[in-house]
């Protein structure tokens, strides 16, 4: 991690104007302690996905810890991401697609009959591959836009907003061009955008579908660090092509191969020691 | 090794390729003058002919009905203007909402179950509908199946069937240039379907569905058709509905086949004042389309 510190310095220009409490508790974790939500653990129960008739995800059991990262690596096509879409039901909107079994929130089945699939969107959120701010829509309007679509009240729109553009390590960045279109930021910075999005709504959960995927790597490594800090309110899925990346930001990873969950355990074990053949496989570099 | 020269041979464009190239060009470009001719001529003829009968008095008043003797005024074609704007108002007031609506089932509800093919086949066979024959179906509908007389608004009802199709069509295709990611995000932050509609995908689309509204407007502003057998043809200005009411096309219609050059001529003005009128819209729109997308 030591040759990541540099740039950080140099990009971050919250930094130099924070008197640095210390070096691992950084500015937007202070800004946002006001409301600082823990994150809820999340648990798959026997957990299959289909479409149509084909099951792309066979049955998982896997336990998101709460206000920790998860990692979920695996070659393309094995369910990583029908698996997270699962989480918050997003899988379902697929025509066609559904899926079995129990996803718990915090020992709540968001698959319950009785459940409001917007109600679980709302507390388990979303960053998705390609960075996609509402076009006609300000960058202000873009993180207000899902306090707005929720309808959860006007009151204190603005300090919501700047709330969130803090967790996301964007308010410095952008304050003063909130009125300019969202989608004349930087890539990075539409990335960001979309977490400030996210974070808006104070989910519980957030899950990552490759969120850097579409990034250059200094605008990933800002995305990591932002990892780190939003932990510390909400519990982490990421799902990762790159490996080098799972190790950088999960507590713990997943390695999943053919719509099975092979192995999982903490991010060290897991590229160091794992205990599957094909784990090991896979994190060499035999395959994938 | 190879030679410079040898180089310059193998990397430069051949004769012939040369050749090719300047014919495939200059067919292009006599294809599009060709193309071009008629319009150019039509605008020419519009201006040369038509600017001659525009004065006050052409805007300002009514037709008089006079068309035989030179010693009293022929009159504008006031009605005729305000008519038609009161009948493609309402006609565009009925069918863009229900067009639009069609056209967001049809992409965010309907799909491609069967119920929504087929009612794009049938959108599909309406766009291909004489124009006339929605006149005959208004006019035996409404005027001979409740022995009833002619109206502005069955006039409009005509045309709001015409436009139908041409609004759903178009709204349909800018519909699903929206990309499927920025639905799945706004479900993803906790909307709900109807929000994700009405606040992302229409706001979304909105300059292409102007323009294809406008496409149906400009389309119905210029039918005669229609209205021959619906809103009937009547001198005065009117602002009644329910009454008969004149029409640019209708004006244009009647002048035209007169044999005094002096109606001629207004029939030629009236029809470069249809062309302004809708060339003015679409300004209007497209400034105000632009205005939206950002702000």
């Amino acid at each position: 991690m030591n040759s990541d510190e540099p740039p950080t310095q140099m990009l971050d220009p919250r930094q130099s104007q924070t008197p640095k409490p210390s070096q691992v508790s950084p500015a937007a974790g202070a800004h946002s302690r006001a409301n600082v939500r823990d994150g809820l653990a999340v648990k798959l129960e026997k957990l299959r996905a289909f479409y149509g008739v084909a099951e792309q995800v066979k049955g998982i059991d896997l336990d998101f810890h709460a206000n920790e990262v998860t990692a979920i690596i695996g070659p393309s096509g094995c369910g990583k991401s029908t698996m997270v879409r699962c989480i918050n039901r997003m899988h379902e909107e697929v025509p066609g697609a559904r899926a079995e079994g129990k996803v718990l929130l915090d020992d709540f089945d968001i698959y319950d009959p009785s459940v409001d699939v917007v109600a679980v969107r709302r507390a388990i959120g979303m960053v998705f591959q390609k960075p996609n701010p509402f076009p006609t829509m300000s960058v202000f309007d873009n993180v207000a836009a899902g306090l707005r679509l929720a309808s959860r009240g006007r009151g204190d729109l603005q300090h919501k907003v700047e709330t969130a553009l803090r967790g996301a390590g964007l308010w410095e960045e952008v304050k003063d061009r909130l009125s300019e279109p969202g989608a004349g930021l930087s890539g990075g910075q539409q990335q960001r955008l979309c977490i400030a999005r996210s974070l808006a709504v104070e989910p519980e959960v957030i899950l990552m579908d490759e969120p850097c995927s579409a990034l250059d790597p200094i605008a990933t490594l800002k995305i990591e660090e932002l990892i780190d800090q939003l932990k510390l309110r909400v519990t982490i899925v990421i799902v990762t092509h790159n490996m080098q990346q799972a190790a950088r930001v999960a507590d713990r990873t997943a390695f999943m191969l053919s719509g099975e969950l092979v192995e999982v355990g903490p991010t060290q074990q897991i590229f160091t020691n794992p205990s599957d053949s094909r784990t090991e496989e896979y994190v060499t570099g035999k395959f994938g | 090794m190879s030679t410079n020269a040898q180089m310059l041979e193998r990397f430069s464009v051949s004769p012939g390729r040369r050749r090719k190239d300047r014919i495939a060009r200059n067919s292009i470009m006599l294809a599009t003058a060709i193309a071009l001719v008629p319009l150019a001529l039509i605008i020419y003829y519009l201006l040369s002919k038509g600017l001659g009968s525009w004065s006050v008095d052409f805007f300002t008043t009514d037709p008089t009905g006079n068309t035989f003797f030179a010693s009293s005024s022929i009159g504008g074609i006031k009605s005729a203007i305000l008519g038609t704007i009161e009948i493609v108002a309402l006609a565009s007031a009925l069918a863009v909402p229900l067009g639009l609506g069609v056209a967001v089932w049809l992409v965010e509800y309907g799909k491609s179950s069967r119920f929504a093919q087929t009612v794009r086949f049938f959108v599909d066979v309406l766009t291909g509908v004489p124009s006339i024959m929605f006149g005959l179906f208004i006019y035996i509908a409404l005027i001979v199946g409740t022995g009833s007389s002619y109206a502005a608004y069955k006039g409009a009802f005509a045309l709001a069937l015409l436009m139908l199709p041409v609004v759903t069509r178009s709204a349909e295709v800018v519909l699903l240039l929206v990309p499927g990611s920025l639905r799945e995000s706004a479900l993803a932050l906790g909307a709900a379907a109807l929000e994700v509609i009405f606040r992302i995908v229409l706001p979304t689309a909105a300059p292409g569905l102007v323009t294809g509204v406008l496409l149906a407007v400009a389309r119905a502003a210029g039918e005669t058709a229609p209205l021959l057998f619906t809103a009937g043809a009547t001198l005065k200005t009117n602002f009644n509905l329910s009454g008969f009411m004149n029409s640019l096309p209708m004006q244009i219609y009647t002048d035209v086949t007169s044999p005094t050059t002096a109606v001629v001529n207004r029939a030629w003005g009236a029809a470069l004042t249809l062309v302004v009128m809708i060339l003015l819209l679409n300004l209007v729109a497209r400034l105000l389309a632009r205005r939206s997308s950002l702000g």
